[in-house]
């Protein structure tokens, strides 16, 4: 029963917002001593475990791929794609970034866009100005709640389409796991299960900012506010 | 014949240039520290076999020890804008090209390299290949762009900087769950969650595993933490032991059920209180609410689909 502790210790580091490593370490030690095992050797099994699961941390030799393109302007020729759908209703607008920014995770360029690099600067204007027009004009609160529905659209795009990448670090964090309780798999075979959600994710989100124009659009009927 | 430790030496070459590179950018007022960190992590890929498994643990607490106490930092130097507008529009959609190479040869070594079992190792194909795109995508990249060999692993560090100590979180979470397995944390749990739950009823277990993601992964604020927990208390024992579950679609989607809990949780500040702040909302859970009601149906979703697929 003591060897629950561990759980304890890592649920509550994470809250309490201790340095995540010290965490995961601290809650390694407690249950290794809660199941009666010598300091050493659970070092020992710790070190052994974090050698095996080697190949969790190989998805950084990407990066030098990725810092080169991003050098070269691949965030700016992004931004160039999203400005392109200008024009469209905020919901349709929304939609579109969405599918984008699934189909970039998808293909492993999750850093390409993001709330710095594409919603602060010109997502959320976009999705401001056409929620404007066509509610013809905007209230402080509601252009709060449009420049949520952007940076909400990022996450839910980004997290929904990510794990279809067969390199990711959630992915790898599966299989690493899995072969620790002696069950081999391969990336890709666990990466095309991320798809069903990923539409489910597209379609759920979709409807809800289809029902987001049809407010606005209520509300553009009365005039201004 | 190619193995994973082919990529595990080029792995330990990508990292020590970072180290290299780190310890000589004056911008950084961590670089030594940093630049240590980056080389234990070579260390381990070229030379964790030799090591020892108490001598992998002491390398373990090595970069625990420089991360924990705040031995990471980063230097300036990106791409100054204008340059990269004028590159971007020079260069055009030419840059998806060399970016999708990566994905490219991934999913076709995949099923490639199977077909030539001389020559490669079979189980690590997706590795494997990832590590040659990896080096198709730079020479393709410095030779289109007219980029010097050293840009790429410059551009590199620089994000692997920014990452910092949190690259190597899932490797350390994953361990941990060898920790956990052996300790038996997994009975345990299992024992007290088969009392909790209805006897026998799957649906009943299924819900238990999604829902926990979800609830665990809002209490921590990160779903890969929550991960190993859940895993270990029903994913194992549960679903894919008693109830014979497919282990890859019960890991794949319930990762992706904790994803939900990730959408509902100020825990989460990176995804969910920075961009609020940066879009200077006056209310700083405003992004949460607006995800809250795409994440409850697709959370009922994941759990349905693990119930669905998992157990034909």
């Amino acid at each position: 029963m003591w060897v629950l502790l561990g759980i304890a210790v890592i649920v509550a580091g994470f809250l309490l917002r201790f340095h995540p490593l010290l965490v995961i370490l601290a809650s390694a030690i407690v249950t290794g001593l809660a199941a009666g095992l010598d300091p050493l050797t659970i070092l020992a099994a710790f070190g052994k475990a974090f050698n095996e699961a080697r190949y969790v941390s190989i998805i950084w030799i990407v990066l030098p791929v990725v810092g080169l393109l991003e050098a070269y302007g691949l965030q700016e020729r992004a931004r160039g794609l999203i400005a392109k759908m200008r024009g469209a209703t905020v919901g349709q607008f929304l939609a579109g970034y969405m599918l984008l920014r699934q189909g970039l995770a998808a293909v492993g360029l999750t850093s390409v866009a993001g709330h710095a690099q594409t919603v602060r600067p010109l997502v959320a204007p976009i999705a401001e100005a056409a929620a404007e027009a066509q509610a013809g004009g905007l209230d402080d609160d509601g252009r709060d709640e449009v420049k949520a529905w952007a940076a909400a659209t990022d996450n839910i795009g980004l997290f929904f389409g990510e794990d279809i990448f067969l390199a990711i670090g959630s992915i790898l964090l599966i299989k690493g796991l899995l072969e620790q309780y002696g069950i081999s798999l391969e990336p890709l075979q666990l990466s095309v299960w991320a798809i069903p959600t990923a539409i489910a994710a597209f379609l759920i989100h979709g409807f809800r900012l289809w029902r987001l124009d049809r407010r606005l659009k209520r509300r553009g009927g009365k005039g201004a506010p | 014949m190619i193995t994973l430790h082919w990529v595990y030496a080029l792995a330990g070459a990508v990292f020590a240039a970072f180290a290299l590179l780190g310890a000589r950018d004056r911008t950084n007022p961590r670089r030594w520290t940093t630049a240590a960190f980056w080389a234990l992590l070579s260390l381990s890929m070229w030379a964790g076999d030799a090591l020892g498994d108490l001598g992998n643990g002491v390398l373990l607490l090595g970069l625990v020890a420089l991360a924990g106490l705040g031995g990471m930092g980063r230097g300036q130097g990106p791409v100054p804008d204008a340059v990269r507008q004028e590159r971007a529009a020079r260069l055009g959609n030419r840059l998806f090209v060399i970016a999708l190479i990566i994905p490219a040869t991934a999913l076709a070594g995949t099923f490639l390299f199977k077909q030539a079992p001389a020559w490669f190792d079979g189980k690590q194909a997706t590795l494997i290949a990832l590590a040659l795109g990896v080096l198709i995508a730079s020479a393709v990249g410095c030779l289109w762009l007219r980029a010097a060999p050293v840009e790429p692993l410059q551009q590199g560090r620089r994000l692997m900087d920014s990452a910092g100590w949190a690259a190597i979180l899932p490797q350390m979470l994953a361990s941990l769950g060898a920790v956990f397995a052996l300790a038996g944390v997994g009975d345990v749990v299992g024992q007290i969650v088969s009392m909790a739950i209805p006897q026998g009823s799957l649906f009943g277990a299924v819900i238990a595993y999604g829902l926990g993601m979800a609830l665990f992964t809002m209490v921590m604020g990160n779903a890969f933490a929550a991960f190993p927990v859940m895993t270990a208390a029903i994913g194992l024992p549960l679903l894919i032991r008693t109830y014979h579950g497919d282990p890859a679609i019960v890991c794949a989607i319930g990762m992706l059920a904790g994803f939900c809990g990730t959408l509902m949780t100020p825990m989460a500040a990176n995804f969910n209180l920075v961009p609020a702040a940066l879009l200077e909302l006056k209310d700083k859970h405003g992004v949460i609410k607006r995800q809250v009601g795409t994440a409850i149906p697709l959370l009922i979703v994941n759990i349905l689909l693990i119930y669905w697929l998992a157990f034909p």
